[in-house]
Order: structure tokens, then C-alpha cells, then sequence
């Protein structure tokens, strides 16, 4: 019963979302009032009906229901009840159902909070999301539908895979969901703008926090997916360069691209083409990474099962999605006057060039993931593209987007004085000078590399907190007017710093766990003990233990220093029933300094064991990094300013530029 | 001047018309060129117990084009393939070598007695070691082995009737004339 509810109300939602995408659309071009404000219903009517969707779904897999093919498939009874309800997310069709509820979501959010937007944007902006969802739900309702009846039901379901029973991965799809289609509305945004022929800065105020939440909530994403990597996997890596990590970076990458230039065009009225333009990309490379990950063009460890006829339908979505919004881009950008001149060296043109190396990036990223696939169609050659690459390409981009990083926030709007700010960043220059002579001085043969990026590290950390000091003016003033300054400064500017030392830190835990790691690598005894980063660890030997759905060796390590009691890790390696896999659980003990990472392999029949022990330094920074990054977004997403929509003034100059293009 | 507003939607044309043919006519799950060609890699396991006397990297160089067959009892994709492989055998087609691919010992041999040996000679990977090297990624696999012991090609999954005919008789027929 719960099954067919859910079709039913599935078939209602893409009714729904048909409806809303076209008659608000009809209604703001002849300005038909009823008609523009069906939007906010249909978007209201279409959430509820795919949360409907969604429950039922979740029930069947709660309650275990294998009569629906989708829970036989992906579930079991004996599996704990959280990887129960992750399981309903953690399969091709639940996952676009997820997908589909979270743009339904994003829809109705416009339609709540945008209620200071101008009539026609809002009705326009929820129609092109209501045809994103008709694009989604006819995805799902005729190519994978999680509500088909299998006939006789089984006595058990086939099980999760084992890979996916975490808690990791059970709440990565879900945030990187909500970034992908949080992008949804920053195109719907442009494409409104492109269809109204207008984007001034009350449009980039009212697209800023979308972008703001769409971008924390990837970068959350991005980041549980590398811990997962880096505790599942096995072998203390953390970022692979696989096609389907690479499909949620580039998103990234032009989101914090967008999330800059919206800035520019908020204060400045500039850069507008570029910023609707890079909207669009931003959404195109999420739909682009949906594609490749689930059409079987490219294969990953990732990827679902993969099916031509899904292939098809999400390549032709694709072109009428990303197609035809760059054609209308092509056709409308044109019209669109561009707005404030400025210097090169000014706070715009530091933005200009955070944009041009990111998306710079962002195409290389691209170049390497698509490249086999464009090998493969023209020669026949198959290759595989990886990390060498990849590094090679993203790191000399990095580096001075890094050093760009510290001084542009210091530069003025329209033209900047490069010399001054360069002398009130002479401190952090020492700073990093500093640290890197004292490592050099250390150890005489560490990497360039290394050096640059703890130089980098220490020069954007101190310029990010100089420029925050120096808007409060601390130690120039008594402290208590600092005080109040602080409290004065907008949290878009808290937020900015916050954000810039959460990369900080994150290049701090690149370089030094990329840098100073040391492993062992080899098969160990009872009793045997080696020293690893200035660790003893000693194996105590490994038991055989039984969990819900699998069985697993379990080793038993102790790592001190010899001065203090020291810690036990527990690896294990299991071996799940249903579906027969193995997995390996690294034992992590993660500290600031150092992340103590063990595994344990299967005996040797010798007593012995095959074990990895690492000592990776720093490499929790890279982690907390993310999520420092993430708090910035959020303290920006928080000023009042991005709440509050559009001060008046803005307001007015939306009204007269609609003038200025009357009369025009 | 308005032409160059064009540029990101050509730029997408021509990423969509080489998507379009990757998605009918390019299949990724092909052997990456790197093992192509190249002697197999070293290696030398124990037989599923009863069944042969065991698989090392010697072997498979026979004089003739094989077949090396990584199954395991879990696998219930290698129970689709294997009744053909049966048949190849009795009608003494091709000679097929199984890598027996993180299973154990009894589940493995109860497997081969239930269903029937397809394989001249079994060899068990109990931790999957060999399979790194030989780059499996997933049950079942079949690897084209050529005379001199090289690898020719590789079938991802089940091989079926129409996958041999068009993948594997071609290098059996070209040795044979």
C-alpha cells in the first residue's frame, strides 16, 4: 500500500511541477498576477507531495518492506536501523529522490523567504525550478522507480553495500545533495535574469546567500566524502582525483568562483554577464557530474550501476538544461550593460583574478575528467588520467590564488594602492619567511614544495587576522573601541576571514601530512614492536569478533611515546555476509599534532599479521579546515544585510535602470 | 562582437556531440592499455583443495591462447557465466584457469563440486593479492592470456556466448591458422 502511495503522490509532484513551470511563466510575461502567484502554491503543493514521496519510501525500508524491488534490493533485516534509513538514499533511485525532494525543498524555501523579491523575478525564478523538477521526477517516474513491486516478495533483502554502511557515507550524499541542487536556485536566478533582461545588485543581494548555503553545504559534502576515503579506504589517502570526487569539486570551485564575483556585482554593478554566466556553469557542472557518474560513460569506484537508457535520458536533460540556457545566454548576455569601471590593482580586479584562476581551474579539472572519454572517441586509446596531472595543473593555480587571497581583501574598490597594502602585509611576509627558514633550518632537504605551502599557509593564516585587525583597529585604538568596532563590522566581513583562515588550515594539513608522513608497511607478530613518527607501536595480536551482519579480525595496537601510558587502536577487517565484501576499518587516532592510522590484514598463517601503520602529521587540519570554512559561510550567510533582501537604495536603482530600459 | 557570448554554448555542442558517442558507442569498463600486451604478473597460489595443483604465472604461458576465470563462491554473477563455461570445456574449446578471488578454501571446493570444475588448474587468492596486481576490480573477470603467457585482453562480468564469439575466437582462430 505504502508503495503505491508514494507513485501516487510522486505522478501528483511532477503534475505539479508541470504546472509550475509554465503558467507562472505565461503570467509574468503578460503580467497576469494570479497566474505569477500560483508559483509560491505550486511550489508549496510540489515539496509536500515529494516529501510524501520520500516517507513512503523511508517506511518500506524501515519496516522492511521486500516486496518493494528497491528495498529487496539495498536492504536487509538484520542491518542496524541507521543504515536502514540511509539506505534509502544510498541506491540510484532513492538518491534522485533525495535529489528531487531537496530541489522541491530549495523551491519552496524561495517561495517562504522571497517574499520581498519583485513579483515576476519570484514567479519566475520557482518556474524554472518547477521545470528542473519536471526534468527529475520524469527522470525518476520512467527510467528508476523506487516504487515497483517485486512478485514474490523475497525473505530477505540482498543487503547495503558494506562500503556504504558508515556513518560517513551516510550523510555525505545527503550534503552534497544539498549543494548541487542549492546551485539550482542560483541558476534559476540567472536564468529569470537572462528571461527579465536585467541584473543589477539587488539581484546579486538576493542570489549571494543561496549561493552562500549551496556552497557550505558542498564544501561539507566534499569533506565528509575525503574522511570517508581516508578511514574506509584503507590506505590513509584522502583525495584521489576520481572522476566522481572531481565532479563534485568543480562545482565547488565555481561556486566559490560565483559566490566572489556576486560581490562585485552587488557593490560595483559589474562583472554581471560573468556572474550569470558562471551561475549557469555552476549548476551545469552538478547535472554534468549526475551524468558521468551514473550513465556508465566513466567508470569509478563510485559510480551505481549504470544503464544506457538512464544515460540517454540524462544527456538529453542535459542538453535542454545546460544548452539551452548558454544559448539564451548567448542571445540575451548581449544586452545587458555592463556597470563601475576599475583599475586593475583594486578590490575588483583581486576578485577578477580569484575568478580567472578558479574557473581556470575548474576548466582543467574538467579537461582531465573528460579528457579519456575525448581520447577515447577520437583515437581509440584508453587511458586513465590521474593525480600526476592533476597536481601538476591545480597546484601552480593554487599558489597564487593563496598569495592573491591575503592582500585582496586589503586593496580599496576601484583602485587600490598595491604598495601600501603590501607594506601592511610586511609582518605576515616575515611570518612565513620565518617558518619557512626554520623548517629549511631543520631539516635542510625538505621539498620545495613543502616549503611553499607552509610559507603559504603562514602568510594567508597571519594576512587573513592583519586585515581583521586592522577593520577593528586593534592596538591602534583602546580596546574597547576595538570592541566596538568589532561589533560594528558586518558578519560578511567576520565571515570572510573565517572562511580565508579555514583554507589556511587546510593547506596546512595538505602540505604537512603530504610532506612528513611515515608508514610501515609489512607483517608483525605478537608482541613485535615498531616506531613509527616517534611512536612505538606494539601489535598485541588480533581475535576474530562477530558484528550485526559481518564477521572481522580485529587487531589490538598500543602506540606511545614511551613517555606517557599511551593509546589502543582497533582495526579491523570485515568480512559482511550479505552481500559477501570485506572492508577494512582503519583504527585513526586523530590528534592536532598527528593522526596515529592503523590496519590490519589477514593472518599470514604464521603467526603474524599484514599491518599499515602511518603517522600522518597534521592531517586532521585538513578536516577542520573545511569545517572552518563552512562556519564562515555560515556567519556570512547570517548578516543582516542577506536576510534582510535589499536595502531601499538598491531598490530604487532596480527601479530606475526598469526606467532607464523603458525609455531605452 | 556579440559572437563571442556564443562561445560557452558551442564549447558545451561539442562536449555533448563526444558524450553522445561515448555513451553508445565507447564501453569504459575496457582493459586500460597499461596491461595490454604485457606478460602477466608474477605470482603462485595453492589450488582450491581437490582441484588442480595450483596456478603461478609459468603456467598460463602453455603454447596456446587460455583463459584465466576470477570467480568465487559469493559471486553470483559467475553463476551466469558458468554453465557456458562448461560447455567450453567439453567441447574442449579453450583451456580455462580459475583464480579463486577472496573465498575460502571449503566454500570454494563445496562451490566446484556442486556446480561442476570448468577450470584445468584452480589457484586461490585468499587476500586478493594477485588480483591488485592483475588490476581486478570486481567478480567476475576474464583475462585472454596468449601463448607466450602475455595478456591479450580483458572481459569485465560474465562472458557470454556473443562476447566470446566476438573477443576470445578471434585469437583462438589466429593461432589456429
Amino acid at each position: 500500500m505504502v508503495a503505491e502511495i508514494g507513485q501516487f503522490v510522486l505522478i501528483l509532484a511532477l503534475v505539479t511541477a508541470f504546472f509550475q513551470g509554465t503558467l507562472p511563466l505565461v503570467g509574468a510575461a503578460r503580467g497576469n498576477q494570479p497566474m505569477m502567484r500560483f508559483a509560491s502554491n505550486a511550489a508549496f503543493v510540489q515539496f509536500a507531495a515529494v516529501t510524501g514521496a520520500f516517507i513512503c519510501l523511508t517506511v518500506g525500508y524501515v519496516t522492511s518492506d521486500f516486496s518493494i524491488l528497491n528495498v529487496a534490493n539495498n536492504s536487509h533485516s538484520l542491518k542496524p536501523m541507521l543504515y536502514k534509513i540511509s539506505g534509502v538514499w544510498g541506491n540510484h533511485e532513492g538518491s534522485l529522490l533525495l535529489w528531487s525532494l531537496m530541489l522541491a525543498f530549495f523551491g519552496f524555501a524561495v517561495a517562504l523567504f522571497g517574499r520581498n523579491l519583485p513579483d515576476s523575478l519570484k514567479a519566475r525564478v520557482l518556474s524554472i525550478q518547477g521545470l528542473i523538477g519536471v526534468g527529475f521526477l520524469m527522470f525518476i517516474l520512467f527510467t528508476s522507480n523506487p516504487f515497483e513491486r517485486l512478485d514474490p516478495a523475497p525473505l530477505d533483502g540482498s543487503g547495503l553495500n558494506p562500503l556504504l554502511q558508515d556513518p560517513g557515507l551516510a550523510f555525505h550524499p545527503p550534503f552534497l545533495y544539498l549543494g548541487y541542487v542549492g546551485l539550482s536556485i542560483t541558476f534559476s536566478f540567472a536564468i529569470a535574469a537572462l528571461i527579465e533582461g536585467k541584473v543589477d545588485p539587488a539581484w546579486a543581494r538576493w542570489v549571494r546567500p543561496w549561493t552562500l548555503a549551496a556552497w557550505g553545504f558542498l564544501t561539507i559534502g566534499i569533506a565528509l566524502g575525503s574522511w570517508w576515503a581516508y578511514y574506509e579506504l584503507g590506505w590513509g589517502g584522502w583525495w584521489f582525483w576520481d572522476p566522481v570526487e572531481n565532479a563534485s569539486f568543480m562545482p565547488w570551485l565555481a561556486a566559490t568562483a560565483l559566490l566572489h564575483s556576486a560581490i562585485v556585482v552587488e557593490k560595483r554593478d559589474a562583472l554581471k554577464n560573468w556572474t550569470i554566466l558562471l551561475a549557469i556553469i555552476a549548476f551545469s557542472l552538478s547535472l554534468l557530474g549526475t551524468f558521468l557518474v551514473r550513465s556508465g560513460v566513466l567508470n569509478s569506484v563510485h559510480a551505481f550501476a549504470s544503464d544506457p537508457a538512464r544515460g540517454v535520458f540524462i544527456l538529453m536533460f542535459l542538453i535542454v538544461v545546460v544548452g539551452g540556457s548558454l544559448l539564451l545566454y548567448g542571445i540575451r548576455a548581449p544586452m545587458m550593460k555592463g556597470g563601475g569601471l576599475f583599475a586593475p590593482i583594486s578590490r575588483e580586479g583581486a576578485l577578477v583574478l580569484n575568478n580567472l584562476l578558479l574557473s581556470t581551474a575548474t576548466a582543467t579539472i574538467l579537461l582531465g575528467t573528460l579528457y579519456p572519454i575525448f581520447l577515447d572517441a577520437f583515437t581509440g586509446d584508453k587511458v586513465s588520467v590521474g593525480p600526476p596531472y592533476f597536481e601538476a595543473t591545480f597546484l601552480p593555480l593554487a599558489i597564487p590564488l593563496i598569495i592573491a587571497m591575503a592582500f585582496g581583501p586589503f586593496l580599496a574598490w576601484k583602485r587600490g594602492d598595491l604598495a601600501g597594502v603590501l607594506s601592511r602585509l610586511k609582518f605576515a611576509l616575515l611570518l612565513a619567511l620565518l617558518l619557512v627558514g626554520f623548517i629549511w633550518w631543520q631539516q635542510t632537504d625538505t621539498p620545495i614544495m613543502a616549503l611553499v605551502g607552509m610559507g603559504l599557509f603562514a602568510w594567508l593564516l597571519v594576512g587573513s587576522l592583519l586585515e581583521w585587525a586592522e577593520r577593528i583597529k586593534l592596538f591602534r585604538g583602546s580596546l574597547s573601541s576595538s570592541w566596538r568596532r568589532m561589533k560594528q563590522l558586518p558578519r560578511s566581513a567576520h565571515g570572510m576571514t573565517v572562511a580565508h583562515i579555514g583554507v589556511a588550515l587546510v593547506v596546512l594539513g595538505v602540505t604537512a601530512s603530504e610532506t612528513w608522513q611515515t608508514e610501515h608497511l609489512g607483517v608483525m607478530r605478537p608482541g613485535e614492536i615498531v616506531s613509527v613518527g616517534g611512536y612505538d607501536f606494539r601489535f598485541d595480536g588480533a581475535e576474530a569478533v562477530a558484528g550485526p551482519n559481518y564477521e572481522a579480525v580485529r587487531g589490538t595496537f598500543l602506540a606511545s611515546t614511551g613517555t606517557e601510558k599511551g593509546v589502543y587502536l582497533y582495526p579491523e577487517q570485515r568480512r559482511y555476509t550479505d552481500p559477501p565484501m570485506e572492508t577494512t576499518e582503519a583504527a585513526i587516532r586523530p590528534m592536532l599534532s598527528a593522526d596515529l592510522y592503523a590496519v590490519v590484514g589477514e593472518a599470514d598463517g604464521k603467526g603474524g599479521h599484514a599491518v599499515r601503520i602511518y603517522h600522518k602529521p597534521f592531517i586532521s587540519w585538513i578536516w577542520i579546515g573545511a569545517f572552518v570554512m563552512f562556519l564562515g559561510g555560515g556567519l556570512s550567510l547570517s548578516d543582516r544585510r542577506l536576510r534582510m533582501g535589499a536595502p531601499r537604495r538598491a531598490r530604487q536603482q532596480a527601479a530606475a535602470s526598469d526606467l532607464s530600459r523603458a525609455k531605452g | 562582437m556579440r559572437l563571442r557570448f556564443l562561445i560557452p554554448v558551442a564549447t558545451f555542442a561539442g562536449i555533448a556531440v563526444v558524450m553522445w558517442y561515448a555513451l553508445f558507442n565507447l564501453n569504459p569498463t575496457e582493459i586500460p592499455t597499461e596491461l595490454v600486451s604485457k606478460p602477466a604478473p608474477e605470482f603462485s597460489l595453492e589450488p582450491v583443495p581437490g582441484y588442480g595443483t595450483g596456478l603461478a604465472k609459468e603456467d598460463l604461458a602453455t603454447g596456446k591462447v587460455v583463459l584465466l576465470n576470477v570467480f568465487a563462491s559469493w559471486c553470483v554473477a559467475c553463476m551466469a557465466e558458468h554453465p557456458f563455461f562448461m560447455e567450453l570445456k567439453a567441447q574442449n574449446t579453450v583451456d580455462i584457469y580459475g583464480l579463486n578471488y577472496k573465498d575460502t578454501p571449503e566454500a570454494a571446493a563445496k562451490w566446484l563440486e556442486r556446480h561442476g570444475n570448468p577450470y584445468k588448474s584452480t589457484g586461490m587468492d585468499l587476500k586478493g593479492r594477485v588480483g591488485i596486481d592483475f588490476g581486478v576490480y570486481g567478480v567476475p573477470e576474464t583475462f585472454v592470456i596468449s601463448a607466450d603467457g602475455k595478456i591479450l585482453d580483458k572481459i569485465i562480468g560474465p562472458v557470454s556466448r556473443a562476447m566470446f564469439e566476438t573477443r576470445v575466437r578471434p585469437f583462438l582462430n589466429e593461432v589456429g591458422s
